[in-house]
């Protein structure tokens, strides 16, 4: 967040927009002072992350979003499942810091889960981040995406949940 | 907030902060609930909110864990609004900072006014014949106490029944236990009780007591400490989550290395082995061969219902490998000749009836009883559940385990306890039981027809009583008798409704019902007045874990509406009696229902826990030390019970049992009981022989017990719509079954509903249904069998299955992906 210029927190549309503006004047104290008038959302930026061609099915590919500190994978499963964008309504997008500890998941190609190993939680991508089990008392929070079918673009544009740490998903 | 839950507000420095004991499983994980004004928030600076975290930045994993179930904002009865966070304790020893996916959803569960909470009963209801009214406590008390006085004058006590919890934890504690206990034991003095879950009011530990071994006789830190972990019948990652993490893992891993080696100087010191004794592979099993390696794993996938062979077995390979402990035999224990000649069994024949492969078993002796390289004898800690509980012939397997444990010594040292693992939380204080041993198989007595009155305290046998379908449908068609005088009496005073209720139980065979709860559960569709009680943070409650750590959750926020504390039910009950005895001028009977003049649960906890003397109390004759501020002072950390000294300011407990040798017997020996390999109860082999599937049941990780709260909320119903069935993939295949189907079980005994979902581990012929639910109850198909003492065997069980239909919602919303956690 501390690295988007106020350029780009201005091509963001919309509540968000209004919102990231009063946003900057306010100095980013808390969530109550977050919420200007005119917005129940927090200002996400909007973020390139690939293109919908490019993504293998069942490989998920790492990025960061809303920044640099959260880590997220966007993965094309092959089939449409809940929540779902693109050509094919199968790209989803999730933080995967685990929603329990904190810890890193990572990818089970073979049962399309992701999983923690610090305390053996298992999220279900398929299934809106769906906590198959373990110690969480929440789902997987998802990236939110937008397909733009001009140029093939995937944008991350909000985050659904908690990110593990924080406050506010926002910085 | 929005709908995206992305934010979540932080508790200013001077929050309010009191203790908590997670209200769910034995484990008792310690909480911090904080609780401040509704209008002001905590800053993300570390010196500006009450956790002293640095949130303008990212928390680094295994940091904090704080969920937005963490979260709620509650209403006080004077109209003030808070915020509450309810967060794990990094100063308890117990959970060291960790939440399961239960407790870490305590705030969620606290009664806000609004959503899952707007479920919970607020005052006492009346049901009217074809609908359900609000009606005040002395109105309810009257009726209540009414029909109770009728009963008891003319056909005693023993027609009135009680099915009543009997733990710690929410729905329980020494106050409330101790409240309930008086009024029906000293006062009422009825012993047509049954206990939450099971048809008699018995011990699921009758036999480890007998033998002179209570069965919590170590600390969660021996499991530390052990050189293998022998689990019985137990599935720690899922019912005992931060058990297993906190304690068992790091030995697992060989983080305790140092430690074992301190504690136990010249000892060989490695990283735990660890057995499994269960027909299922389980998601302990996997989580345990990820953690130790599957060369540290041994899973002894025994045939349903034969653990006393194998226990049979490994005593008679030890004992021939002179692995026994021949002085503490000689010393400390009786009867030892005379159970080995009883239990006396082969390898050979032990692996026939087990099933399992002799050199797995020989494998076992090895790594649990063996003389380890520094010719020191293993500590091995043996820890079971309701596979032994639940399991064929309680008593019996229970007897076998305990000599073999004896055998080897493997209690009374530190890394070693037989132990039960626990369900509940215990909170155990009330006068002794006034029946006898066997006690009354309350069920049956209800479904004869006999019992006039029922009142379902805190528990749901419809959801989780054996051979359920045939109490349901006559505690149904019972009540219907009450139900139908109810509707036609208007204009009714309570007196005149006590007199029509006590015509239909009297001479109409009809069975007065009712339910004190939360919440309206399945039971209370059976009910006809349903009295409204309290939880932990609504109420001050005392409970211990299963290592007998004592603690006391503070009440920080007001009940819904008129709701009380069980204990307090409990004296109203008994002080509208009193009355209604004095106004009749029968002194005699008045005085039973004297000694209730309790305002507070602090005062019934005073009147039971610290007044041990002639009653049965988990805390022992020092009950008396420990007091409401003695407790407090000792937060999260709690005292473990017995309490040795008051000492500095501190209550000083007991962390293990038996170190002194000095077992619970009159002469302090242990003593081995003989326990012969006695195959199945016919009942259970008829209903085998005539059926494919063997019906396995048990927890899941998601759902606590009956799912009272659990399925008011979103995250937990839409992981479980219904029962989940675990299959194998190709006994499915077989009958046409895939995941997300419904399906239904049925047996002799009735049949059940549930969702299928497939699961290469579980064994073709076997399956796998939650325990307890509200949307498929897997006891309609257990057998009415019990033990000597009538504890059910609600494992054992077989039916056929087949296909009802396809669900397409349920395969739209639920994973069907494996829930174990497989290495990569």
């Amino acid at each position: 967040m501390k690295n988007l210029s106020r350029r780009r927190f201005l091509k963001a549309s919309g509540a968000a927009a209004t919102a990231g503006a009063a946003l900057i004047g306010s100095g980013l104290a808390n969530a109550q002072e977050r919420a200007a008038p005119g917005a129940t959302t927090l200002p996400y930026p909007r973020e390139a992350i690939t293109r919908a061609g490019a993504l293998e099915d069942n490989v998920p590919v790492p990025f960061n979003y809303p920044d640099a500190e959260s880590f997220c994978q966007i993965i094309k499963t092959g089939h449409p499942v809940p929540g779902g964008i693109g050509p094919d309504g199968d790209i989803v997008a999730f933080s995967t810091q685990c929603t329990h500890n904190g810890c890193p998941l990572s990818y089970d190609k073979e049962a399309r889960t992701f999983k923690c190993g610090c305390h053996f939680s298992i999220f279900d991508p398929e299934m809106a981040g769906q906590m198959v089990d373990g110690q969480s008392t929440e789902n997987l929070p998802r990236i939110l995406l937008e397909h733009d079918t001009a140029d093939d673009s995937l944008y991350a544009v909000a985050v659904e949940g908690l990110i593990y740490g924080r406050q506010c998903n926002l910085l | 907030m929005t709908q995206y839950r992305d934010r979540i507000p932080l508790p200013p420095p001077d929050a309010q902060r009191t203790n908590m004991t997670c209200h769910f499983c034995i484990v008792g994980c310690g909480y911090q609930v904080y609780k401040w004004p509704e209008n002001r928030e905590g800053g993300r600076a570390p010196d500006e909110n009450a956790l002293g975290l640095d949130f303008r930045k990212q928390l680094p994993a295994l940091g904090i864990i704080m969920t937005p179930p963490m979260h709620n904002v509650v209403t006080d009865r004077d109209g003030s609004r808070h915020h509450i966070m309810i967060l794990p304790d990094k100063e308890c020893v117990v959970n060291q900072g960790l939440s399961s996916t239960r407790g870490g959803q305590m705030a969620s569960v606290m009664f806000t006014g609004e959503g899952p909470s707007r479920q919970r009963l607020y005052y006492p209801m009346l049901f009217t014949g074809d609908d359900w009214v609000e009606t005040n406590w002395d109105q309810a008390l009257q009726v209540y106490a009414g029909v109770t006085k009728r009963i008891l004058d003319s056909g005693g006590p023993e027609q009135i029944a009680f099915d009543a919890f009997d733990h710690g934890g929410a729905g329980g504690g020494f106050e409330n236990t101790w409240g309930s206990g008086k009024l029906m034991f000293s006062a009422i003095q009825t012993p047509l009780v049954r206990i939450h879950n099971r048809p008699a009011y018995n011990s699921e530990c009758h036999a480890t007591r007998d033998m002179g071994i209570g069965e919590l006789n170590n600390s969660y830190e021996d499991s530390e400490l052990a050189d293998t972990l022998f689990y019985i019948g137990a599935n720690g990652y899922e019912t005992q989550t931060n058990y297993f993490l906190a304690h068992a893992l790091p030995n697992m891993t060989g983080k305790n290395l140092d430690k074992k080696k301190q504690w136990f100087p010249g000892e060989s010191v490695a990283p735990a082995k660890v057995i499994f004794v269960d027909p299922r592979r389980s998601l302990t099993i996997s989580v345990a061969e990820h953690l130790a390696g599957k060369d540290n794993v041994l899973h002894l996938a025994i045939a349903p219902g034969t653990d006393t062979a194998l226990f049979n077995g490994l005593m008679t390979y030890v004992v021939d490998q002179d692995w026994h402990h021949e002085r503490f035999i000689r010393d400390h224990t009786s009867g030892f000749e005379e159970a080995l000649t009883a239990n006396r069994m082969s390898l050979a024949d032990c692996s026939r009836i087990t099933g399992v492969p002799e050199a797995d078993i020989v494998k076992a002796a090895e790594w649990a009883y063996k003389p380890k390289a520094s010719r020191h004898y293993p500590r091995t800690m043996h820890g079971y559940e309701k596979g032994i509980i639940w399991g064929n012939d309680n008593y019996r397997i229970q007897s076998a385990l305990v000599d073999l444990v004896l055998t080897t010594e493997n209690v009374g040292r530190r890394g070693t306890g037989v132990v039960r693992m626990g369900g509940h939380q215990e909170g155990y204080a009330r006068p002794p039981y006034p029946g006898g041993r066997p006690a009354r198989y309350v069920d049956q007595e209800i479904i004869e027809g006999r019992g006039k009155m029922l009142t379902v305290w805190a528990t749901n046998p419809f959801q989780s009583t054996l051979n359920a379908e045939q109490f349901r449908e006559a505690v149904y068609r019972r009540s219907a008798i009450v139900r139908d005088v109810i509707g036609k009496a208007r204009g009714a005073s309570a007196t005149d409704l006590a007199d029509l209720i006590f015509d239909a139980v009297e001479n109409r065979g009809g069975l007065f019902v009712v339910n004190i709860d939360l919440y309206r559960t399945k039971l209370s569709d059976a009910a006809h007045l349903l009295l409204p009680a309290t939880h932990p943070g609504e109420m001050n409650l005392t409970a211990m874990n299963g290592e007998r750590r004592m603690r006391l959750s503070e009440r920080f926020m007001d009940p819904p509406g008129e709701a009380k504390p069980d204990c307090l039910i409990a004296a109203e009950i008994a002080n509208t009696l009193k009355a209604l005895y004095e106004h009749q001028g029968n002194t005699e009977m008045a005085a039973r229902f004297a000694g209730f003049d309790w305002t507070t649960e602090e005062d019934a906890f005073n009147d039971g826990f610290r007044k041990p003397e002639g009653i049965d109390s988990q805390g022992g004759p020092t009950g008396d030390l420990a007091t409401y501020d003695r407790l407090r002072v000792m937060g999260t950390n709690g005292v473990q019970l017995p309490i040795k000294a008051f000492k500095d300011g501190k209550l000083v407990g007991t962390e293990m049992l038996y170190t002194d040798y000095r077992f619970d017997t009159k002469d302090g020996r242990a003593h081995f009981q003989p326990a012969p390999w006695n195959g199945l109860p016919g009942t259970v082999e008829t209903q085998r022989k005539k059926h494919r599937f063997w019906v396995n049941n048990g927890r899941t990780n998601h759902i606590w017990q009956t799912a009272y709260h659990d399925r008011h909320l979103p995250f937990r119903r839409e992981r479980f719509p219904m029962s989940p069935l675990e299959m194998n993939p190709d006994d499915a295949k077989s009958l046409g079954i895939v995941s997300g189907d419904i399906v239904e079980l049925h047996n002799d005994y009735g049949s059940a509903f549930a969702m299928a979902y497939l699961e290469p581990d579980i064994a073709p012929g076997q399956s796998f249904m939650m325990f307890g639910y509200d949307n498929g109850v897997v006891g309609d198909v257990v057998t009415d069998w019990t033990d000597r003492n009538l504890v059910p065997y609600y494992k054992g069980t077989w039916a056929d299955i087949r296909k009802v239909g396809t669900m397409k919602d349920y395969k739209r919303t639920v994973s069907f992906k494996r829930r174990r956690f497989l290495s990569a």
